[in-house]
This record gives structure tokens, sequence and C-alpha cells, in this order.
């Protein structure tokens, strides 16, 4: 409706009677919009690959960094389940006690299975293994306790669980020493911690960057339809309908360049795979490196999109109110 | 539907381009705006469509106050305003029918109806044949014209123009005023702003002449000739 002239329709707004048929007109006035955006960066087709482009590396550093940490993860995971914990019985302690030592701790609910090695059964494999087999036979005593190996359940296998379990079975009379080997899985752990943070770290540096660069491309776009800009002022376009465009091509940049992402991190991945191949060989394990997956894909498109509308509605904010019919 | 109310405009920088302009266009009315450059003729027509803001005064349209008019409502009040510009303001690497269609694109109509009223308004001003040139392979005065056709294309019920026949010579400015006419006849109220003092002589409308920024004369361009033509002699 008219501000100065009462009852004078302004526009389709007021000529279009129904409810659905302004939301229809809506939605395709927004895609009339937003493909012409995309003809705009079809038309100038090298700044907008270079743009493109940039956008795309950026995103592909913390993507590709993404993948490692989980793959390190995963690879982790696995060995954490194997963590076992050996107690040295005291020498003085009878077979009999031993056997009952057993009993007992298999009754724990923490406990998923025990093995007993006999100090002589030790031996007789430090033997074999070993090669001092010769050596071995001038001692005079067995200088190997009896061992029992305790496997906790799965749920008792992580690294602070299993420490509490050690304590438990330390305090047991007839075991000496108790061994949990769960430094290295520690160490492990916070280090994949640290580059988890590493990661966040690089991926909101280079966020940035992707802001600052759709916001600085938008302002030359801006600046560059300046006589455009000035003429649908001066015929009535309000801000928000010269923003729209622009909007749109900051969304395509995203969008773009969440692909270009995309496509890199699974070239990436197929040339790292034979270097990853060797060393599964290497430890007998089939190592599997997962990529992106549906979720992580749609999340990086949805980062690179609202990073995009991001970048380019700080720039619209700014330069299109400067720009003024004198 | 223009009424001034004392007003003045003092530029930044102090250079007064309007002192103490009161006037009144009613509803309907045809008028002319002349003067010499730097009088303060593009100055008036900017405070009315609020491309500048008066410095002391009031500007109304239709009773309306244009200081009440906040800075986001600016874009509504143009397109209740038809303005053609010496300089035409068109979009050079734009068709001619693009160029008109923009102010119903930004009005969000349909391309249907868009069509047909792009259609009807080149058909008014002549240039049905040129729906798909660019601008730039026109001539000034059917530039101009497609200037006109983009003004009145969501019918205004205000025309504004300043130097509309600028760079034209005299025939292609008497069929531009005679477009004008038409518009005013279909009851458009028209605004123009010249220093084309024939083109007025031929014609008996209301002009009012502004000089150093102060309105001097206000009537019928008539009474204004005989005026100047006494003051003259009054100098000789």
């Amino acid at each position: 409706m008219s501000i100065l002239f009462k009852g004078r329709a302004q526009g389709a707004h007021d000529s279009v009677v129904s409810l659905p048929q302004k939301i229809q007109m809506f939605f395709v006035a927004h895609l009339r919009q937003a493909l012409s955006s995309l003809g705009e960066i079809w038309r100038t087709p090298v700044a907008s690959l270079m743009t493109i482009g940039v956008l795309g590396l950026s995103i592909t550093l913390p993507g590709t960094l993404y993948i490692l940490v989980k793959n390190a993860e995963q690879v982790s995971a696995g060995w954490q389940q194997a963590s076992e914990i050996s107690l040295f019985l005291h020498k003085r302690t009878s077979d009999a006690e031993a056997q009952q030592l057993m009993k007992r701790l298999s009754l724990w609910s923490e406990i998923d299975e025990v093995t007993y090695i006999p100090a002589a059964e030790a031996l007789e494999e430090f033997k074999m293994l070993s090669g001092f087999g010769d050596a071995i036979a001038y001692l005079d005593e067995n200088p190997i306790p009896d061992v029992i190996l305790v496997a906790p359940t799965s749920k008792h296998a992580g690294p602070t669980a299993a420490r509490l379990l050690l304590d438990k079975l330390r305090k047991e009379r007839e075991v000496e020493i108790g061994k949990l080997d769960i430094e290295w899985l520690e160490r492990l752990h916070a280090f994949l911690s640290l580059a988890k943070e590493l990661v966040t770290i690089i991926a909101l540096l280079l966020f940035l960057s992707v802001i600052l660069i759709i916001g600085n491309t938008i302002r030359l776009n801006i600046l560059s339809k300046r006589d455009e800009i000035l003429v649908m002022k001066l015929v009535g376009a309000t801000d928000s309908f010269i923003q729209r465009p622009f909007l749109y091509t900051g969304v395509w940049y995203g969008l773009l360049g969440a692909l270009i992402a995309w496509i890199t991190v699974a070239i990436l991945l197929f040339w790292m795979e034979s270097s990853i191949q060797d060393i599964s060989a290497l430890y007998q394990k089939n190592i599997n490196i997962t990529g992106l997956d549906g979720h992580a894909l749609l999340v990086m498109l949805g980062c690179s999109v609202a990073l995009g509308l991001a970048g380019s509605a700080i720039s619209v904010q700014r330069h299109v109110k400067e720009i003024e019919p004198k | 539907m223009i009424k001034f109310e004392q007003v003045s405009k003092t530029y930044p920088g102090g250079q007064q381009a309007l002192r103490k302009v009161s006037f009144h266009i009613e509803p309907g009315e045809m008028a002319f705006l002349t003067g010499h450059s730097g009088a303060g003729k593009s100055t008036l027509l900017k405070l009315i469509s609020i491309m500048e803001r008066p410095t002391v005064g009031n500007v109304l349209i239709n009773g309306h106050d244009l200081n009440q008019i906040h800075r986001r409502q600016i874009a509504y009040i143009r397109r209740d305003i038809g303005m053609i510009f010496q300089s035409h303001q068109l979009l050079m690497d734009k068709s001619v029918f693009d160029n008109v269609a923009l102010p119903l694109v930004i009005e969000g109509y349909s391309r249907k109806e868009i069509t047909k009223r792009v259609d009807a308004a080149l058909e008014m001003v002549g240039l049905r044949d040129k729906v798909k040139c660019l601008p730039i392979t026109l001539s000034g005065g059917e530039q101009q014209r497609v200037g006109i056709a983009r003004a009145v294309i969501n019918k205004p019920p205000l025309l504004l123009a300043d130097e509309p026949t600028g760079n034209l010579d005299p025939k292609l400015s008497m069929e531009i005023i005679r477009l004008f006419e038409d518009f005013n006849q279909a009851g458009v109220s028209v605004f123009i702003a010249t220093h084309d003092l024939g083109l007025i002589a031929r014609m008996k409308y209301r002009t009012l002449t502004l000089k150093s920024g102060m309105m001097i004369t206000d009537g019928l361009s008539e009474d204004w000739q005989e005026e100047e033509s006494s003051g003259l002699q009054g100098e000789l």
C-alpha cells in the first residue's frame, strides 16, 4: 500500500489477493534471483573460479585434518579394548592358592576372563622365545613368578576404569606387582585430543578467512554495479531487494567452494590409498580409511553455505547503504 | 499535490541552494520550474524525491510531510513518483524491455503482467519496435522516451522531470512535452524543470522561476513573460 496515496495499489502484493498466490510468487521471485546470481557467476568464469578455488582449498584443509583425526581415533579405539592387566604373584604363593585367587577373580563383575600362567610354563615359553635356553639351564631356581592375566570387560577396559581395577587387584594378598600397560595409550589419547583441538583452531581460522574472502568479493561486485544500484534506488528498490542477489551470490560461492573441497578430499584419499595399504600390510592389520560420510559432507556443505551467507551479509549491510543517489 | 512551506536548503560547506521557498502545485496540474543553472532547480526536485532533506521548512506530497518519512520508507515514496532525468539514467547493458520493466520487477509483478504493461508503455512513447535493443544503440530522443516509459510504467500520480529536453532539438523537445501533456490529461500531476525558455514560451502553463535559490515568479507563462519583458524594459 502506498504511503502517500491512500488506496493506491502499490506493487503486486496489493493486486494479488489470495495467500497461496502470494506465497508462490515469493518463492518464484527468490528462485529467479538465485538463478540470476548463478548466471552472474557463470558469466565471469575466470574471476569466479579463482574465488571458488580459494574457498575450496580453505575448506579442504580442515576437511582433510578431520578425516585424519577420525581415522586415528577409529584405529586407536581397537587398541583400547585390548588393555590387559598382568598380576605377578608372590614367590611363596602355592599352586592351590593361585587357583583359589583365580576362582575368586573370575566372580568379579569387572573381569571378563582370567588366564593362569604357572612359573614353569612361563619359563619354558621364555626359553623358546628368547634364545637364552642354555643360559637359563644354569639357574638354580626359576626367577619367573606365577602370572595371572586379567582381561577386563569392555566396560572396564578404558584407561581410567582399568586403572581403578588395577588398584583393587593390587590389594589382593597373593599379588606382588600388578601391571597395566596403558601409559602409551593415555599418551595417544592425549595426543589425539590435542590434534582435535588443533583441527578446530585451524578450521576456525580458515572459516574466518572464508568469510573475509567472500565479503571482499561481494564488496567488489557491489562497487562494480554501483550505477545499476543507483538507478534501482531511483525507481524505488528497497535495500533488501538490492541486497538479495548479492546474498545469493555468497551462498553459491559457499556451496561451490564446498563441492570443490569435497572433490579435493576424495582425490587426496584416492592418492593416499596405496601408501595406506603398505602401512596396513606392515602392521598385518586391515586399515580401512573412511572418507567423508553423508553426515560429515552435509555438515561441510552447511558450514560453507552459512559462511558464504555471513560473508556476503556483512558486505551488503555496509556497502549497499553507502550507495545513494545524489 | 506538491507543497513547499518556507523551505531552505544549505549544503554542508555553507552553499545556500534554496531560501524560504513556498509554493503549491494542485493535483492534476502541469507546471514548469525554470531558472539559470545553479538557481536551485535540481535541489528542489531532489527534495521532492528525498535525495536530499530540507535544512529548514516542510515539503509535503499529498498532505504528507516528507520530514516524517523514515529512511527505510524512501523506496516506497519513490514508487509513487515517476522520475525523468536529463542523463536518462538507463542501464546501458540491459535491453529496453528490461529497463522499462525494472520498476515492475522491483514491485514483484508476474512475468505476464510485466510484458503486457511494458508493451503498452512502449507503444505510448512510440518505441514498440525497439523493445529488444540496447539503449546505447538508440538516439538521444529515443533514450529519453525509454526513460519516460519507465517513469510511467507503474502509473504514478506524480511525474517529475529534470531537464527532460536538455539535449534535444526543438522538434523532439516538443514531442516529449506533448507526451507529458497526454499523461497530464490522464490525471497525472506533472512538474518539469527546464531552462529551455523558448519551449515554455509556446505553452500556457504555470511557471515557477528560481533565482539564486529564491522563488521570484509564480504564475502563467504569459504573465511571467510580460514581467520579464517589463523588467528588461526597466533595465533598459
